[in-house]
């Protein structure tokens, strides 16, 4: 082999890349498929040098290296056998248009699915049995009725435009559509039944070859999918077309006016064809749809969301309602609370103030009553000017002190006699001197 | 196989061994050898100065015709001509295909086989015809074939290379090979006709380009599409280093030169037809159809070469005359649907290897068919533009096509022919033949394009047997240290549309989706993906604008050796990756 030229350039070493010598098995190769060389050529001739070289020539390594050599000749896979029937036999060439070419080359378990290659080896098998210089070999005139069947079978079915036209109209190939009833009689018969119609109809798509077209699924399919599925045969591109109906259009150059009449007349049959079939699969479609319980499960379940996600809502809203009127409620109580509060507070203000108003009353009629009972501080009977001396001194600290300490006063004086009650005055003046509220020699009678 | 001369001492019979291809179609034969000299394969023409010889057998009045005389006999002599008759050898009466035959005897059953009731003797006291086997006939036929040959060459012939279809049985080949035997032919070896097809081009295009770089054997796909005169068969082969694997084959065993002559007999009859408003029709009448269908195959021949070619029979039928004149516009529109069916089975064939067509590197076409320019044109419209198509109408060094597998033959039978046969025999056995042929293809992660991303660049392509050893050079422009990366890769088919029309339209624009029927246009290309990396190699101070050199090795057990060097630099990079497990051989130098 000459030296490959490479143009391309190699990366670079990466930065920290090290290996024993410089050389890093990573992988091994995959397994290789095992081939048969053609044994032509020279350079054949140098490898079976090579090879012989080594051989161990046994028996079982023979007979393993035929066995394992990948096919690239196939065998007939002997899938093309059906029973003749000998009504089929018995046609006649001549009405061709009302034969079933599948089930005279005996492939009418696969019709439309039947491949370029089997079709020709249906043919072969065919010939094979039913040529008629063959069989008047062997003596047996049977005409070559049947013979010509299949060259009209086959002729069709090799030819990708002229199969299209049978395949259209091959009815073998329908599959009616399911009532109610069968579908309901099993749980998974919908798809089973409904899934082999969609895969017949299938056969007719421009957009996709036979196995892309979207199936049916199962009842776990998702609602993708089966969305998918049903927008594509909605919206379904069909090559069906109804040539292989028309009438014979006469070949003859004598009346034209007959044969365009013909023409016209055949062109309207295929577009009414086409377009009941295009009625026919939009109704098939809706019926499947009727049927598909997924259709109602996922309707209920997109019902329930919606149910649930209004009643989430609602419930939500509710709350906030609730909330609210909770929140003013709570702030009315509080403002309630509050104007009470205020109010009592006001009232106990005023009870208080009253209290503090009688208690100081009280306590001022005790310290004049202590005052009194003192005898004014007098030794003796007291003259109008002590009394009147001591009782101004008693209002004018009365009217020094406040509440509290009037209380106080009131309360040491309880009890006190004459002298007590004197040593308490004292001590009382003495403490506001002392607090500087009162000058010192003000309340002198109390001194 | 060395060149060692098993019996140094040539017996009396056969002083010395002559061998020749041979290729023994149903239609047509051919025989080949090769010059002494230069080793080149020619095709012996034979006395009629035939080099397609048809395989037809004729008796009149017990004389024996062969050849383009015996072919004209099918129309004045028809149950007395046996043509077509290769494929009912070792196959039983129930298993053959009587269809090629209708117009000449028909087959009729001899001991479960097949064999043909002719009058081959001239004994007037024995007016019965007697009964010839198929391989009684195929003796006859090589005998004549040995007979030109040996003419020609002036030495007695005595063994061949002979070619068959791929889809030959061995029961085919035994009773091919004893029939043989019988003519005093001994077959050194069958090879099947793509192979011997693929063989005679490579060994042209070798001698062509003598001592050019070009003289190497390139790794190439190639489909070989061999159109015969009544079947066609084609075939993948993957070509490595000189070394063919079948990939895959197709056949159709009704598809080929006569499915053409059909279309122009049927276009002449309605044509005669028209001209005659009450003759007879030519089709129904056996002889006519006979001479139609003689006319029509020369002027299909005709119209492979030039624009326009004529009818002219003679007392078609009634005793009225009929010429008429096709242009090839005309032939190739009456046509078109064997052309596609041509294409289609070209196209199964490369299906059936698991391939795209944008693996398809070379079509080499062979058989008389491939004439026909507008079946490589077709080819060539289908196929992507890389595709090579070989046929006489696209490439004028083609050798033609109707000679290629003799040719092949014959270099395979000068090849071999001094070995001995049970020499032969071994090395052709599946021991020898089978062999582990790589999966994926082998190469280099290299850094590629503007974006510098990382690429797949081939250096073993996958299909290859093993052993196998590549070496590839490629150019540091900036030197210093450098990765090489050894991965196995996988090419995908990339398909890009240009702007693809949207047909989701809605179910009443009908009408409009019908315009939109071409199909759209698709970039389609191949690339190659690294799949996984087997090994990485260091190579430090590259010099700058150095060369290096790569060298793969794989062995028959799968272990692969990979050397790295700078070209005239010293040391390099040296490492084994193990079959079964890794190892470490590491052995700088």
């Amino acid at each position: 082999m000459a030296t490959i030229q490479l143009t391309a350039t190699l990366p670079s070493l990466p930065d920290g890349w090290s290996a024993e010598k410089d050389f890093k098995p990573i992988d091994h190769l995959s397994a290789p498929i095992s081939r048969a060389i053609e044994p032509v050529g020279p350079h054949f001739l140098a490898h079976a040098r090579r090879k012989r070289h080594k051989r161990t020539f046994s028996e079982d390594e023979r007979i393993q290296a035929q066995q394992t050599v990948a096919k690239a000749q196939e065998e007939d896979p002997g899938d093309i056998s059906e029973d003749e029937d000998p009504a089929l036999l018995a046609r006649e060439a001549k009405d061709w248009k009302t034969q079933d070419h599948y089930a005279v080359l005996g492939l009418s378990k696969y019709r439309y699915r039947a491949t370029e290659d089997q079709i020709k080896r249906a043919h072969r098998k065919k010939v094979l049995k039913h040529h008629p210089d063959k069989k008047a070999a062997s003596g047996r005139e049977e005409g070559d009725q049947f013979f010509k069947c299949i060259q009209r079978a086959t002729d069709i079915l090799l030819d990708p435009v002229k199969r299209r036209q049978f395949d259209s109209v091959d009815e073998e190939a329908n599959i009616e559509p399911p009532t109610k009833k069968e579908v309901q009689k099993k749980p998974n018969n919908f798809y089973k039944l409904w899934g082999a119609v969609f895969v017949s109809e299938g056969r007719f798509s421009v957009k996709y070859p036979l196995k892309d077209v979207p199936k049916i699924g199962d009842a776990n399919s998702s609602k993708e999918h089966v969305e998918e599925f049903y927008n594509f045969w909605y919206n379904f591109d069909s090559w069906r077309s109804f040539e292989y109906l028309d009438e014979d259009v006469p070949d003859d150059n004598e009346n034209r006016d007959q044969k365009r009449h013909m023409e016209r007349k055949n062109n309207n049959a295929r577009k009414k064809r086409k377009t009941e079939d295009t009625q026919r699969l939009r109704k098939l479609v809706d019926d499947c749809l009727a049927m598909d319980e997924r259709i109602k499960r996922f309707r209920q379940e997109g019902n329930k969301a919606k149910n649930q996600k209004k009643a989430e809502k609602e419930a939500a809203e509710q709350a906030a309602k609730e909330e609210a009127a909770k929140k003013k409620a709570e702030d009315e109580r509080l403002q309630k609370e509050k104007e009470e509060a205020d109010k009592a507070m006001k009232e106990e203000g005023k009870k208080a103030k009253e209290a503090a108003k009688n208690a100081a009353k009280k306590n001022k009629r005790v310290i004049r009553g202590a005052i009194k009972d003192a005898n004014y501080f007098a030794d003796g009977d007291a003259d109008a000017k002590t009394i009147d001396g001591t009782l101004n001194d008693v209002d004018a600290l009365i009217l020094k002190l406040d509440n509290e300490e009037v209380a106080l006063l009131s309360s040491n004086l309880n009890g006190k006699d004459k002298t007590g009650a004197k040593v308490v005055f004292q001590e009382q003046v003495k403490t506001l001197v002392d607090a500087g509220k009162v000058k010192e020699g003000e309340l002198k009678w109390l001194a | 196989m060395s060149a060692e001369q098993g019996s140094p001492e040539p017996t009396q019979d056969q002083p010395e061994r002559v061998a020749i291809g041979i290729s023994f179609g149903n239609s047509n034969s051919s025989i080949a050898y090769t010059t002494a000299i230069e080793g080149k394969a020619e095709v012996i023409a034979n006395e009629e100065g035939d080099r397609q010889i048809p395989s037809t057998l004729s008796y009149v009045n017990g004389e024996e015709f062969s050849g383009t005389q015996a072919k004209a006999q099918i129309v004045r002599n028809p149950r007395d001509t046996i043509t077509s008759f290769r494929d009912f050898l070792g196959k039983t009466f129930e298993q053959i295909d009587p269809s090629p035959c209708h117009a000449s005897a028909h087959p009729v059953s001899v001991n479960g086989g097949a064999g043909f009731v002719v009058q081959d003797h001239t004994e007037v006291k024995q007016p019965e015809k007697s009964t010839l086997s198929v391989s009684e006939v195929t003796t006859r036929h090589l005998r004549r074939l040995k007979q030109s040959a040996t003419d020609y060459l002036g030495k007695n012939v005595t063994a061949a290379v002979v070619t068959v279809p791929s889809d030959f049985s061995d029961e085919q080949k035994t009773a091919l090979s004893a029939s043989a035997q019988k003519a005093g032919i001994e077959v050194l070896q069958f090879i099947p006709e793509p192979i011997a097809a693929l063989l005679a081009h490579d060994a042209k295009a070798q001698i062509a380009a003598e001592g050019g770089p070009a003289s190497e054997h390139q790794d190439k796909i190639v489909l070989v599409a061999d159109f015969g005169g009544t079947r066609s068969d084609v075939a993948v082969v993957a070509s490595r280093g000189g070394m063919y694997t079948t990939l895959a084959t197709s056949h159709d065993y009704r598809l080929g030169g006569s499915s053409l002559d059909k279309v122009l007999v049927e276009y002449a009859a309605k044509e005669f037809l028209k001209k005659h408003k009450t003759a007879k029709d030519p089709r129904e009448t056996e002889r006519s159809l006979s001479k139609l269908t003689l006319d029509a195959e020369s002027v299909k021949k005709a119209l492979s070469i030039g624009g326009s070619a004529s009818f002219s029979v003679e007392s078609l039928i009634d005793g009225l005359d009929f010429n008429l004149t096709v242009n090839r516009t005309r032939y190739e529109l009456l046509s078109n649907k064997i052309f596609m069916a041509f294409t289609r089975l070209v196209e199964s064939a490369v299906q059936k290897a698991d391939l795209d067509i944008l693996d398809i590197d070379t079509i080499l076409l062979s058989g008389g068919t491939s004439h026909t320019p507008k079946i490589a044109s077709n080819l060539q419209s289908h196929f992507p533009e890389s595709t090579i198509i070989i046929s006489p109408s696209t490439s004028s060094s083609a050798i033609n096509p109707s000679e290629l597998s003799a040719r092949g033959a014959a270099i395979q039978a000068s090849l071999i022919s001094e070995f001995e046969k049970e020499q032969i025999e071994e090395s052709t056995e599946a021991v020898v033949t089978v062999t582990p042929h790589l999966h994926n293809a082998i190469g280099l992660v290299v850094a590629g394009g503007a974006a510098g991303k990382e690429e797949f660049s081939v250096l073993v392509e996958p299909e290859t047997p093993v052993p196998v050893r590549r070496t590839a050079q490629l150019t540091v422009k900036d030197g210093g240290d450098v990765i090489i990366k050894l991965a196995e890769g996988g090419r995908s088919i990339v398909v890009s549309a240009a702007e693809k029309a949207t047909t989701n339209g809605a179910a009443d624009s009908d009408d409009e989706d019908d315009d939109s029927d071409d199909e759209p246009e698709e970039n389609r290309s191949k690339v190659w993906a690294t799949q996984k990396v087997i090994a990485e190699a260091g190579l430090r101070g590259v010099k700058k604008g150095g060369k290096i050199e790569v060298q793969v090795n794989v062995a028959a057990d799968l272990s692969l050796t990979m050397v790295c060097r700078e070209v005239g630099g010293k040391g390099g990079v040296r490492g084994v990756v193990q079959a079964a497990r890794v190892e470490l051989n590491g052995n700088a130098a």
